[in-house]
Order: structure tokens, then C-alpha cells, then sequence
């Protein structure tokens, strides 16, 4: 993968602005308390929590990638997919099978999506294809809520909670996180194999890059969008399991949408990379800001911090670190 | 052909007008819930206990003194706008309208307040809503019995002095309030504040924003930074699990840690395992299925299929209890205008007038099956609270088990915080509180 030497700068001129920052406020400020190991537990568990930011995010840059269009049901989809394994489970399904299964109803899901609303509307303007997604976003919602119910469900998939402590009990990092991140970091190789090295992976590209380039060639294009949806189904449904061990499966699951959203416009909606280098910066920089800035302000800062750092670099790179950069002749 | 037409509308006719008949004798009560929504976990079991109480009244006793109730759902989503919506289409239902509304949102409770004052109708916040409408004087349709969040601000401070052995030795204590950066979650600031200048303790703010999914930073700063004594905790819907859950990431002990009741719901603790043994909770009701009244709507309703909840599992539940207990208030308000104005359905404003001298003391709620579920209300014409009493509970990963007796705020104090922001409120607003002489 070959990447542009400013975006290397811009990263590593974030990475001196989070440490120097943070470390020149404790020095000035008694609000704010800063020891390296303390700084570091953050830093760790920012970008444990970036990882899980990315795991959202992937969704929404896989159908964005192969079809321009911006899913604005991937946050309904994780629910969707979540409350299907948790209500699976709940029968006395074991563990495995429900995941099998899961992934079928995403599949029937994404196949319902490509007869019923995508075919139709070949073509369509994006903004058109943009709001038939939050058509779909609500018909997940309730259907879900219709089948499965409203009710807190608890979904425990045998993850360690306990913290860890390292360095003589100076820097705890929670197990959770560290294996979710596992799982996470798991699902992209699996991805980037699937996209770089299998023929229908080599298809997907090849839709990306070219919508009609792809179908003079004979690529089917219905065919691509039910795997690229279904494909984000099962990104989804990993996102809604680990999630949903966290906080339970609920409805609020749907509005993890929301974190991934500065996540995308930081990495770019079609990069990959972009998604998991993006969640990073978001979760390191949203936990760093609040502990050692957010002081300063009152607290609170850690939901509108990502976005505004979102916002910044729009000005400064609209297509975000990794994403494309779209010139458009008139 | 002409005959059987002519036969056919007289017999509609008559259904028709009986029908109306039959409707315009029955009290209406609307009922604006969420049963789905962000929040649906929390407003699902409220609605049901709601719901199966008033049921209850209709399948065992006929209705309130022989009128028949007519019960009708709105769902809010917890939204304010729905919840606007919902009481427009609500207000004028029945053959006198909607008696009292019950928004179940602070937000909600906000966007009514002008109208529920020109429409006559009381608005009842049990345990949430506007603190300062407890001063009847300035806020002559809001009613906020049994607890006020400021009410729960001071009991939860008496409890942590109560461990520490009183609250001389609340001295120099570090306290934490963990809060939803809303209207709600803002309420017991100035409470916390003015308890903090009295006793000494310390009080640091932390601010969660909506909806509250991800908490780490406030944790590691409590947890790894401040390392306070004790952390309460004003939450509401997935903020609440996700906050038990991170504060086990970092090893803060869970029984230092107590929420509002709104933190304390099964649907809270469950989704957070074992992290949540050992959280505690205060209630202004108590929790359980052991009462008469459970086993009555056991008895009339779920063993005839006509349960509102899912699985009579819920009944009892902290959720549950607490929708019961509001509509036992607004149904004893209702017969206690009934009896005023006689047995037919009543309207708003007599309502109202009657919760003005409510009093619904022990040996009436030991009559009706709830003896140790709620304590006694009594509300004035300036009172519009009546008691405030809270318990402490506590998790023990499979029931709320009550750990304190029921504790009664720190009125003489409260009172005159309540009657401060209301007069602050009627000047703001041009209001001439009433008298109440």
C-alpha cells in the first residue's frame, strides 16, 4: 500500500500534538494531573477503544467502496444483527451455531435490501440511494425491536472483564478491550485477504473503481452489492457481538453509528486502512483530550472533541487521510 | 329490501349510541410511555406496572367507585416531541378529557409546563421532572410526589455520612457525582453543592454525554486519578450498565458507588454481570412481588391472560413497582375528586383541586395492598411533594436487596431551595404565585 509522505506528516504531527499538549497542561494547570505511566494508560485505552470505533466503521466504508452509496443503517444493522444472536441465544442455541445463523439472516437481509430497493433504484442519484438507507435503518429498528423485542438483553461470550495491571500496578488495561481488539484486528486480515486475494474480493475492487468499467468486463453488478452488503452484515454482527458484550444488547446499539462517523471522515469513507488508522486517532485523541484537557472546560468534551478534530480535517482534507481524492471536471 | 336497510340502521344506531353511552360514562386515563426507543428497556416494565394497576382496578373492583376506566397508551419514544404530540392527541379524549398526564420524561415535563396550566390538567412527575414545582404556590398543576431529585441528592449524602460514622466525618471526603449531561443529570448539582459547603466534602463533577456508550475517560479519571470516597451517580437508559461496567474496568468498588433510582432498574444491573454486585441504588419504592397488590393483579390478570408484561416475572420488578405506584397516586387522585365531586369521571381541574389536600396515609395504603411498597402522601396547597422518602438498595447479582430503612430528606433545607428557584422561576416568567391562605 503505497502512502502519500504528507499523510505520514499529518500523523505524526497528531501524535507530538497529543503527547506535548497533555504534558504541557499538567505542567501549568493543578486541574490537570499528568504522570507518563497515567498518560500511557490512556493512550492504551483510547486506542483500544479506537479499535472498537473501527469495527463500526468498516461497515459503512465497505458499501461506501463498492457502491458509493453511505449506509446510514450500518448503526441498525449492528442492532439487528446483535439482537438476532443475543434472541438466538436466548432459545438455547449454542454459541457457534448462532453465529452461523446470524450471518444468514444478514445474508437474507442483504439480499431483501439488493431485490427490493437497490435494484430498483440503479442509477439514482446518491442522495436518493442516501435517504432509502434511512428508510432501511428504521425498518431494521423496528422490525428488530418487532421480533426480538425492546428488553436489555446480557450477552456474555466468555471474555475476560477483569483489569490487567502492568509495570508494578502503573498502567491498567482492561481484558475486554484487549481481546476485542484481538477480535477486531482478526476480522481485517480476514477482510483485506478476502478483498486482495479471492476472485470475488478482486470483483469488489473492480466495482469500486469503476461501476461500468466493471460490468463491460462482465462483472455482475447485483450480484457484487448482495456480497458487499452482506459482507457489511457480518462486519456488523461482530460489531453488535462485541458491543453488545459490553454494554448489553439494547436498542442503543444502533447509535454506535454516531462514533463512527468522525472515525470515517478523519480515515476516508473508501480506505480500509483509512477506517482502522481513523478509529485510533479517535479513540486516543477523545481520551486524551477528556482526561487531560476536559478538566480545564468542565468535562465532557469526549463526544464533540472527535468531532470537531473530524471537522478540522475537512478543511484541511476533505478526502480524509486515506480516501480518495475525488476530482470532478465540468 | 327497503325494510331490512331501515332494520339493519336502527341496529346500528342503537350499538352506535349505546357504545357512546357506555364511553361517556367511563374515566378516561391516558397513559404516554416508551415502550420502544433508546430508552425502551427502562419504560417497558414502568408502563406495564402502570398499566396493570389500573387494569387491576377495572377486572376486580369494577373501575374508581363504580365508573368504569377507560385506559389509553401513547408512546413517547422518550422523545420530546412525540411526547408533545401524544398529549395533544390524549387531552381532550374521554367525556372530560384526560384527568392528570404523566410525561415520564423531564424533557417532556418541561415542554408541557405552560400547557398543562391552560388546559387545567395536573402533570404528575413521580421522582423526576422540575424539583422547585414541589412549591404549589407558583407550579398550581405540577405535582411531584413521592421524591424530588434534589430530595434524592440529600438522602444519598445522609447515607454515605451513615458509613462513615455521621456527618462530622464527611470532612474532607472526596465525592463524585457521574452525571447525564442533560437537564436531569444537571438537577442535583446545586443540591450536592450547597450539602458540600455544609459538611466539607469534596465534590467533583463528571459529565457523561448522551447516550453514554463509551465512558472510559471519566472512569480512568475517577477511578485511576481522583479515586474519590464515594460516587453517585445520575444516569439514565445504556449510560447506566456501560458505567457499572467501566468502573469494574478500573477496579473502583462497587459498593462506593450509588445511583438515583433512575440507575436502579434490573435492566440496569443485568446487562453489567458481575460487575454490578455490590452497586447500590435508593428507591422511593420498595422492590418485589410480595405485596397484596401482586398478588392480586397475579390473580385477576396474568392467570386470565390479561397481564401487561411479557412474563409475570417482571411484576415486582424496581421498574415495575415504580409505574405501579404512579398509578396508584393519579388513581387515588381521581376517587379522591370523584368523591368530591361525585362518582363520574372527573376533569383535570377537579382533580387537581383534589391533589391539593391529597392524603393518602397508611391505613389506606395497607386497604388497598400496598403496606411497605410506598410510604404515605400528603400534599397541600403549597406542598406539592409530600415526603420525599427514599431507601437504599443494593444488588447482590440477582435481586435489590434493601439495606436502610426509609429516609427522610433534609426538608427544612430543601423547602427553602424549592421555594428560592420557584420564586426565581415566577419572576422569570411573570407569575403571581397564588396564596394559599
Amino acid at each position: 500500500m503505497h502512502v502519500e509522505r504528507s499523510v505520514l506528516t499529518t500523523i505524526g504531527a497528531m501524535l507530538v500534538l497529543m503527547t506535548a499538549l497533555p504534558w504541557f497542561v499538567g505542567q501549568v494547570s493543578e486541574d490537570v494531573f499528568f504522570e507518563w505511566p497515567f498518560f500511557l494508560e490512556v493512550a492504551i485505552g483510547g486506542l483500544l477503544s479506537g479499535v472498537m470505533y473501527s469495527l463500526v466503521a468498516l461497515g459503512f466504508v465497505l458499501i461506501f467502496k463498492a457502491s458509493g452509496v453511505f449506509n446510514f443503517a450500518q448503526g441498525a444493522m449492528v442492532l439487528f444483527a446483535a439482537l438476532s444472536f443475543v434472541g438466538l441465544k436466548d432459545l438455547g442455541v449454542p454459541l457457534w451455531l448462532c453465529f452461523i445463523l446470524t450471518a444468514g439472516i444478514m445474508t437474507l437481509v442483504a439480499m431483501t435490501i439488493e431485490r427490493l430497493v437497490l435494484r430498483p433504484l440503479v442509477n439514482q442519484e446518491p442522495i436518493i440511494l442516501f435517504m432509502v438507507t434511512i428508510g432501511i435503518a428504521y425498518v431494521l429498528d423496528g422490525l428488530g425491536q418487532m421480533i426480538w423485542g425492546s428488553e436489555v438483553r446480557m450477552l456474555d461470550i466468555g471474555l475476560p472483564q477483569d483489569p490487567s495491571f502492568f509495570f508494578d500496578g502503573k498502567i491498567l488495561i482492561n481484558q475486554f478491550d484487549m481481546f476485542a481488539a484481538l477480535i477486531a484486528g482478526a476480522l481485517v486480515a480476514a477482510l483485506v485477504i478476502f478483498f486482495q486475494y479471492t476472485k470475488t474480493g478482486r470483483a469488489l475492487r473492480a466495482v469500486a473503481d469503476d461501476h461500468q468499467a466493471a460490468m463491460s468486463v462482465g462483472i455482475p453488478l447485483q450480484h457484487i452489492w448482495v456480497v458487499v452488503w452482506t459482507v457489511a452484515g457480518l462486519v456488523a454482527l461482530v460489531a453488535g457481538i462485541m458491543w453488545g458484550g459490553k454494554l448489553g444488547v439494547q436498542f442503543s446499539l444502533a447509535l454506535i453509528a454516531l462514533k463512527a462517523l468522525p472515525v470515517l471522515i478523519l480515515g476516508g469513507f473508501t480506505s480500509i486502512p483509512g477506517a482502522i488508522i481513523g478509529g485510533l486517532i479517535v479513540g486516543a485523541g477523545e481520551k486524551v483530550s477528556e482526561v487531560f484537557l476536559g478538566p480545564l472546560v468542565g468535562g465532557g468534551i469526549e463526544d464533540w472533541f472527535a468531532y470537531m478534530l473530524a471537522l478540522v480535517f475537512l478543511v484541511f482534507r476533505p478526502q480524509g487521510l486515506f480516501g480518495e481524492k475525488i476530482i470532478e471536471r465540468v | 329490501m327497503k325494510l331490512t336497510t331501515f332494520a339493519l340502521g336502527l341496529a346500528a344506531a342503537t350499538l352506535l349510541g349505546s357504545s357512546a353511552v357506555q364511553a361517556a360514562d367511563a374515566q378516561f386515563i391516558g397513559s404516554t410511555v416508551y415502550r420502544t426507543g433508546p430508552y425502551a428497556p427502562g419504560g417497558i416494565p414502568w408502563a406495564d406496572g402502570f398499566a396493570d394497576y389500573v387494569n387491576l382496578l377495572s377486572e376486580r373492583d369494577g373501575g374508581i367507585n363504580g365508573v368504569p376506566l377507560e385506559l389509553e397508551e401513547c408512546d413517547t419514544a422518550y422523545n420530546t416531541d412525540k411526547g408533545v404530540e401524544c398529549y395533544e392527541r390524549l387531552k381532550d379524549k374521554g367525556s372530560t378529557g384526560m384527568p392528570a398526564v404523566m410525561p415520564l420524561s423531564t424533557g417532556i415535563t418541561y415542554a408541557l409546563l405552560d400547557r398543562v396550566k391552560a388546559d387545567k390538567i395536573p402533570l404528575l412527575t413521580a421522582g423526576y421532572g422540575r424539583a422547585d414545582a414541589a412549591d404549589g404556590t407558583v407550579f398550581p398543576y405540577i405535582f411531584n410526589p413521592p421524591a424530588t431529585y434534589w430530595g434524592g441528592a440529600d438522602v444519598a449524602i445522609q447515607y454515605i455520612a451513615s458509613e462513615f460514622g455521621g456527618t462530622e466525618n464527611l470532612k474532607g471526603k472526596k465525592i463524585a457525582l457521574v452525571y447525564h449531561d442533560s437537564a436531569y443529570g444537571k438537577e442535583p448539582i446545586n443540591t450536592l453543592k450547597a450539602l458540600a459547603e455544609q459538611h466539607g466534602y469534596k465534590l467533583s463533577l463528571f459529565p457523561v454525554p448522551h447516550p453514554g456508550l463509551e465512558q472510559k475517560s471519566t472512569w480512568l479519571k475517577i477511578g485511576r486519578q481522583l479515586r474519590p470516597d464515594y460516587v453517585i451517580m445520575y444516569g439514565w437508559g445504556v449510560m447506566n450498565a456501560t458505567a457499572i461496567k467501566e468502573a469494574a474496568a478500573v477496579n473502583y468498588p462497587r459498593d462506593k458507588f450509588i445511583g438515583i433510582w433512575w440507575t436502579g432498574n434490573e435492566q440496569d444491573v443485568i446487562p453489567a454481570g458481575k460487575a454490578a454486585i455490590g452497586y447500590k441504588a435508593l428507591q422511593f419504592n420498595a422492590i418485589g412481588a410480595d405485596f397484596p397488590v401482586h398478588q392480586d393483579i397475579i390473580k385477576y390478570l396474568y392467570e386470565n391472560g390479561k397481564g401487561s408484561a411479557k412474563s409475570p416475572d417482571i411484576v415486582g420488578q424496581a421498574a415495575y413497582n415504580r409505574g405501579l405506584q404512579q398509578a396508584v397516586i393519579v388513581t387515588e387522585a381521581i376517587r379522591a375528586a370523584m368523591n368530591i365531586y361525585g362518582n363520574a369521571p372527573v376533569t383535570g381541574e377537579q382533580v387537581a383541586h383534589a391533589l391539593d389536600s391529597f392524603d393518602l396515609n397508611a391505613e389506606r395504603l395497607k386497604a388497598l395492598g400496598l403496606e411497605g411498597l410506598m410510604e404515605p402522601i400528603k400534599l397541600s396547597c403549597s406542598d406539592h411533594q409530600g415526603g420525599g422518602h427514599a431507601q437504599v438498595t443494593q444488588w447482590d447479582g440477582k435481586t435489590w436487596q434493601s439495606i436502610t430503612d426509609w429516609i427522610t430528606p433534609n426538608e427544612e433545607m430543601l423547602r427553602a431551595m424549592y421555594e428560592e428557584s420557584a420564586a426565581a422561576y415566577a419572576k422569570e416568567q411573570g407569575i403571581t404565585p397564588r396564596s394559599c391562605d
